[in-house]
């Protein structure tokens, strides 16, 4: 059974470049980067982060205070930005609050939460804080639970966390759930928020860079951490652009290092191509996964060549954004949709001197040129892979 | 309504130490006891990644490969749904007691251990297999939307699916305060009806709510502190090879329905 393409009838972008579409577009436009020397609370590291400007001050509305935490009000941010939350409204009026699932992806959920309680425990008895809601904040579902109940949203609701491509893994569940007719429309999405967890666990496993990123540089040496939130609503009809395909694949090789000829993420890729009936030559536009470590930017040239043979332009947008892992891919995906309906490939931003060991195609000024098909790429530690195809209606 | 057969069943938790071992225990003909704990070996690791290696991971292999042993699939065969509702809390534990202490020494094992889908990185790894694999949580529903998942990937892509719902024990400083305080894991190895004689499932979903099937009192406690535990009413049926019809909650607006075709 072919796979039938699924409209983004809305969507909304949250990250370093600001809040919404507009000035997202803007920065990639203008050549603004989001990334700042690292100043969130209580890190000693040297390093810059791709920050979200204003989560401090979000409120949760009352009903959902239990569920307050950095994560969920970037959440808010996101469901409020492009007139997303009022979208989603309409589709429920259409199709019945039951009809309409939530799929998003998260890495750390709200485990900023619990860093701050274990900060708080007890001398004497080691107790954790009374007020600490750990079931509402940090556990893995809870930013689709805020979102479904924020939402009004009464269909089937997951979380995929599969590290850094949690949320490009949605787009293919909620396809399969709305074929299999357990839902007719889906919020996707991913919400990933700064924390020390991440910070120093990649510092542990000395993958930061005390610079801004540089993607495909011969002299890359490792990420800059960024939060992001984003949603995209996915429905059989509907304006504008469109989830093409999707492709899945595992790694099978190491915890936290890609398999070095990328073979994973060849399948991965090759899936995307089966699922949406497109040939390697069709594609206008990759946005790479492109972290900037040297062995995760080899193995991904190393797969991209193999596929594409150095034919499509390939740009990676951390250097925008930072790498905000479990929000990645609907973060990248969005990108695309926004090059598809603007007619841009944004640059790499930062990529100084090209290394001479890769061969893909790298954009290095954003160009204005025509995109009708988009690929993106995000894989994740566990070897967890998938890429996903972008498209205007035929 | 979408139909999928179920082609091995696996089963760890106290009490129920394999699905041979725990067959007559949840067809009432042998007392539950609770006091026989499972023992995490799974032989699917090596030694030294097994040391590398934590309890739930432990435990989600080994209820794998309790499932494998009754399969006609080899494990580089199967895709795979890992549904967890907590993930690891022992590595939550340790990672942020490492954040309070000074220099922040965050161990970079324990670290690439944190993420939800560790186990299905071991699974990989052990199998070899390169095929889809996705890890996911939905609270209390986590089995529900585990099920819901690897369906729709044996019918729709047509693979077959091995589907893992296990949670671990919350340590002492996070007890009481998620969804877990109990072991337990649930295997089920899921293919698209190809004919061969095999119990079948059918699934749909329905608005409103749903209370939970009724169990034994042991049952219920076991499923009252476990997400995975709510298969319990499911692999009853499975285990007396009767036809049935189940609701299992996806939350408080939404049903899973499920008929056993025995």
């Amino acid at each position: 059974m072919p796979f039938e393409p699924l409209a983004l009838a809305a969507y909304s972008t949250v990250s370093a470049l600001g809040r919404g579409r507009g000035t997202a577009l803007d920065a990639l436009l203008q050549g603004r980067s989001g990334l700042r020397p690292c100043d969130y609370d209580g890190v000693d590291i040297e390093t810059w982060i791709g920050r979200v400007d204003g989560i401090e001050d979000v409120v949760l509305p009352a009903a959902l205070k239990p569920f307050d935490c950095r994560n969920n009000r970037l959440a808010l941010l996101g469901l409020e930005s492009d007139g997303f939350a009022s979208a989603v409204a309409a589709a429920r009026a259409r199709y019945g609050a039951a009809r309409i699932g939530v799929f998003l992806g998260t890495s750390t959920s709200g485990i900023e939460a619990t860093e701050q309680a274990y900060r708080q425990r007890g001398a004497s008895d080691g107790a954790l804080p009374a007020g600490f809601d750990y079931r509402h904040t940090h556990n893995t579902f809870s930013v689709a639970d805020f979102t479904r109940r924020y939402l009004g949203l009464e269909g089937p609701a997951q979380v995929i966390s599969t590290a850094c491509s949690s949320s490009a893994k949605v787009f293919a569940a909620a396809s399969r759930h709305i074929r299999a007719g357990w839902c007719d429309a889906a919020v996707v999405g991913g919400v990933d928020s700064l924390c020390l967890t991440t910070l120093y666990g990649f510092n542990a496993l000395e993958l930061v860079s005390r610079r801004p990123c540089r993607p495909w540089d011969a002299a890359r040496d490792g990420i800059n951490i960024g939060e992001a939130a984003g949603f995209a609503l996915l429905e059989r009809e509907g304006e504008g652009v469109r989830l093409l395909g999707y492709g899945e694949s595992s790694d099978a090789y190491h915890m936290s290092t890609p398999h070095p000829e990328g073979e994973g993420a060849l399948l991965a890729m090759q899936g995307a191509l089966h699922c949406a009936g497109l040939a390697p030559q069709q594609i206008d536009y990759i946005n790479l996964h492109g972290t900037a470590t040297p062995s995760n930017d080899r193995a991904e040239d190393r797969a991209v060549t193999r596929l594409f043979d150095g034919s499509v332009p390939c740009s990676s947008t951390k250097g925008w954004t930072g790498h905000t892992l479990g929000a990645a891919g609907i973060t990248e995906a969005l990108f695309c949709a926004l090059a598809i309906e603007e007619g841009l490939v944004p640059a790499s931003l930062n990529t100084e001197q090209l290394d001479p060991g890769l061969s893909a195609p790298i954009v290095r000024t954003t160009l204005r040129q025509p995109v009708r098909v988009a690929m993106t790429n995000s894989f994740g530690f566990g070897g967890s892979n998938c890429a996903l195809l972008l498209g205007q209606p035929a | 309504m979408m139909r999928v057969n179920v082609e091995s069943i696996g089963l760890i938790a106290a009490g129920m130490t394999g699905w041979e071992a725990a067959r007559p225990v949840l067809r009432g003909e042998v007392e539950l006891d609770a006091a026989v704990v499972p023992a995490f070996k799974p032989n699917l690791l090596p030694p030294n990644e097994r040391r590398r290696t934590t309890a739930l991971i432990k435990l989600a292999l080994q209820t794998a490969e309790d499932a494998l042993a009754r399969s006609r699939y080899g494990m580089s065969e199967l895709a795979s749904v890992f549904a967890s509702a907590e993930g690891d809390g022992e590595i939550v534990d340790r990672i942020c007691t490492a954040l309070t202490l000074p220099g922040h020494p965050v161990s970079p094992t324990h670290f690439h251990n944190s993420v939800h889908n560790a186990p299905a990185g071991y699974w990989a790894i052990a199998a070899g297999s390169r095929k889809f694999s996705t890890s996911l949580a939905a609270g209390a529903a986590t089995f529900a939307a585990g099920l819901l998942e690897a369906a729709s990937v044996a019918v729709l892509e047509r693979e077959p699916v091995l589907l893992l719902a296990y949670d671990y024990a919350l340590p002492p400083a996070l007890a009481g305060r998620g969804y877990v305080d109990a072991v337990c894991g649930v295997a089920l190895v899921l293919t698209a009806d190809d004919g061969a004689a095999m119990t079948r499932l059918s699934l749909e979903m329905q608005p409103g709510s749903a209370v939970p099937p009724p169990l034994p009192a042991e049952f219920a406690a076991l499923r009252a502190h476990n997400p995975a535990a709510v298969a319990l009413p499911l692999l009853q049926a499975l285990a007396r090879g009767e036809s049935a019809t189940l609701g299992l909650p996806c939350h408080e607006h939404l049903t899973l329905q499920i008929g056993i075709d025995a």
